[in-house]
């Protein structure tokens, strides 16, 4: 494992950001540090880095402990939340820095700034200062600067947060791509669980100092190990008399979450439903959001509110009316464990459901599978 | 960015300005002015004539050393003390940061007799500084000599640059720093290629700040100089000037004055302009 976090604890003064923290980073993985704000995110990058020491716990990378190794020894290239830009020095000097630290030969150095420039598509922007940059040439800048002495480990701490939301989506695929490209072992932090999955290879889930979870994004989001990973992933819904619908049991369990695409709806008069209209129940639309690429409908439920999403191109669906509804699942919270609850009534029979492609049930499993 | 809104005047704004510009020709421009004229009241030749006898030549010398020394001491320690208090964190940083402002707060006389108590006869370090003088054959004098003002100065002037630059170092935060250091840069390389660029224009502000408040020093200075041209800075000359009460002395006690308002306002102006400068810095943060 290139890069080891063996049991860290870390307070500031009486508050403890971390609690027995572990984990472990293949040599060349994309890694997310996810969790709220405040979660310790930033304090293990931080560690990691040696801006911050553990109280106790090691830190290990590429087999060295580096407890005690200075922060400029550990090979490590840090791109900050606010990018930290070297305010009085142009691109060109922001990203020599480090180099001239290293007391490269200046000819080295010009090469290998113009080849940084070239890779994050800065050409031609080297004697800018950075506040002559839009957000997302800053982030490239700061990127860039990070990786000029060569570093084995890259850290970045919530890099797409300064940037707006539409810069956002193509900065999430350009680093992504970026990071393959030099094949840089990297861990970013982010509480944004979009990105998280759609960037990393595997995701660290924190919370209150603690790793709550650890996997791949398929594993964290299909398979959340805890109710606090299932409330933070995914849009979540907590409802503690789930047992009210249909096809489930009460259990000991202190009640469960439903997402959005756990849920089909239907109307009245669909065909497909009719085989398994037993297993439905009536739902009243409340509400109709309008979400870009398909509708959010909320549905009464039993007098509980639910989520689900429906497909543009399917017919319209209008407040107050009535709809067949199905809850193909749940996840239930079993103290600090989590289950997943079938619906009973579907056992044995295979759906169509539209959001979900099929739903098929494998007997072998004996589960629903997708 | 501040957008500043263009109001109409209002006749309550106009008395008003009317009100604030009588009172700054009345409290501060006509007492000024009338130093000038004054100076000048006995012709041109005596004005050259009363500034350059031996005690105000003296008294010029010992002001520009003591200036010159406070402004290089403070520089120093105000960086110093600016930078320990805004980037790292020790026990004993916010004391640290109340301590250096004690001169706004004592009286300078109040400082002056400090300093007598301390290396005067009686005072508890004048044994050290016998026992110093001793032991290299010196003959270094504190009290009533050029050391004590110079000291002086130095305790009156002490909070100009490190109040100046801690505002603009705590709003630039750590990060650059960090950054440098996780680059392998060492703590003088820091501070002049990241952290001084941010502070350039807030230290040449403070130092202009500190060489008014050197130059027109009196209250401390008083407390420590009895020997009119040896240890008399400009203000104790011109005091003593005007003190003498004969007609000449008095005009060349304004005479000399003329010197200190000159400076003043050429400090003024110079302050101008790097107040501008740092509030234009300040901006771009
Ligand atoms: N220097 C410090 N002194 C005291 N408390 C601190 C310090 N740094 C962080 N903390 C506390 O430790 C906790 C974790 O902080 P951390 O910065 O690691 O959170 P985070 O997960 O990065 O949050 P965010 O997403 O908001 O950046 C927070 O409650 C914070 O208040
Ligand atoms: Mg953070």
């Amino acid at each position: 494992m290139f890069v080891e976090l063996k049991d860290i604890n870390k307070t500031y003064g009486d508050f403890q950001a971390s609690k027995d923290v572990n984990f472990e980073i293949e040599k060349g993985s994309l890694v997310a540090l996810l969790g709220p704000s405040g979660s310790g995110k930033t304090t293990i990058l931080r560690m990691i880095a040696g801006l911050e020491t553990p109280d106790s716990g090691d830190i290990i990378i590429n087999g060295v402990r580096v407890n005690d190794v200075n922060p400029a020894k550990r090979g490590i290239g840090f791109v900050f939340q606010n990018y930290a830009l070297f305010r009085y020095m142009t691109v060109f000097q922001n990203i020599a820095f480090g180099l001239e630290i290293k007391k490269e030969s200046k000819k080295n150095i010009k090469k290998r700034v113009e080849e940084l420039l070239e890779l994050t598509g800065l050409t031609g922007l080297g004697d800018r200062y950075p506040n002559q940059l839009s957000g997302g040439q800053r982030q490239r800048v700061a990127f860039a600067r990070a990786l000029a002495p060569n570093p084995d480990l890259l850290l970045l701490d919530e890099p797409f947060a300064a940037i707006d939301a539409k810069v956002r989506q193509e900065l999430r695929t350009w680093l992504r791509d970026m990071i393959q490209k030099v094949g840089i072992t990297s861990i970013f932090v982010t509480h944004d669980q979009d990105e998280a999955v759609e960037v990393a290879d595997s995701i660290i889930v924190t919370n209150k100092g603690r790793v709550e979870q650890i996997g791949s994004p398929y594993d964290v989001y299909k398979k959340p190990q805890t109710p606090f990973v299932t409330e933070f992933i995914g849009q979540s819904r907590f409802i503690e008399d789930y047992h009210k619908f249909l096809g489930f049991d009460k259990g000991d369990y202190r009640g469960a979450v439903i997402r959005p695409e756990f849920i089909e709806a239907f109307k009245l008069d669909n065909q497909k439903i009719k085989n398994y209209i037993d297993a439905s129940e009536e739902g009243t639309v409340k509400a109709v959001h309008f979400r870009g690429n398909n509708l959010e409908l909320i549905l009464d439920v039993n007098g509980i509110e639910l989520a689900t999403y429906r497909s543009l191109e399917r017919r319209r669906v209008e407040v107050g009316e009535k709809l067949r509804v199905i809850i193909f699942k749940v996840i239930a919270f079993d103290g600090d464990k989590t289950v997943i609850l079938e619906n009973k009534e579907l056992l044995g029979k295979n759906i169509n459901n539209n959001m979900l492609e099929s739903y098929l049930y494998d007997e072998s499993q004996k589960s629903f599978v997708i | 960015m501040v957008i500043r809104e263009k109001k109409k005047l209002t006749p309550h704004g106009i008395i008003l300005i009317v009100i604030s510009v009588l009172f700054v020709l009345l409290m501060l421009v006509f007492p000024l002015v009338s130093v000038i004229t004054n100076s000048l009241k006995k012709g041109f030749d005596f004005y050259i004539k009363s500034l350059s006898t031996e005690y105000v030549l003296s008294a010029l010398r010992v002001t520009i050393i003591a200036t010159v020394i406070a402004v290089v001491v403070n520089t120093f320690f105000g960086l110093m003390a600016g930078w320990l208090i805004t980037k790292f964190n020790f026990k004993g940083k916010q004391i640290l940061a109340t301590l250096i402002d004690i001169p706004f707060s004592v009286s300078p006389v109040i400082a002056g007799l400090a300093y007598i108590m301390m290396f005067g006869r009686l005072g508890w370090a004048s044994p050290i500084i016998d026992s110093i003088n001793e032991m290299f054959g010196t003959d270094i004098q504190i009290v009533f000599a050029i050391p004590g003002v110079v000291l002086a100065t130095i305790f009156v002037t002490f909070p100009f640059i490190s109040r100046e630059i801690i505002p603009v170092l705590n709003t630039q935060g750590k990060d650059e720093e960090e950054a440098a250091a996780l680059m392998g840069a060492k703590g003088f390389t820091i501070f002049r290629r990241v952290t001084f660029p941010h502070i350039k224009w807030a230290t040449i502000y403070g130092v202009i700040l500190c060489t008014a408040r050197a130059l027109g020093e009196f209250g401390a200075v008083n407390a420590l100089s009895k020997t009119r041209g040896e240890t008399f800075t400009l203000p104790l000359e011109i005091d003593a000037l005007y003190l003498a009460g004969s007609a000449d002395s008095i005009t060349a006690a304004f005479s000399v004055s003329s010197i200190l308002v000159i400076i003043a306002v050429i400090v003024l102006i110079l302050r101008n302009r790097f107040e501008h400068r740092e509030l234009k810095q300040k901006e771009q943060v």
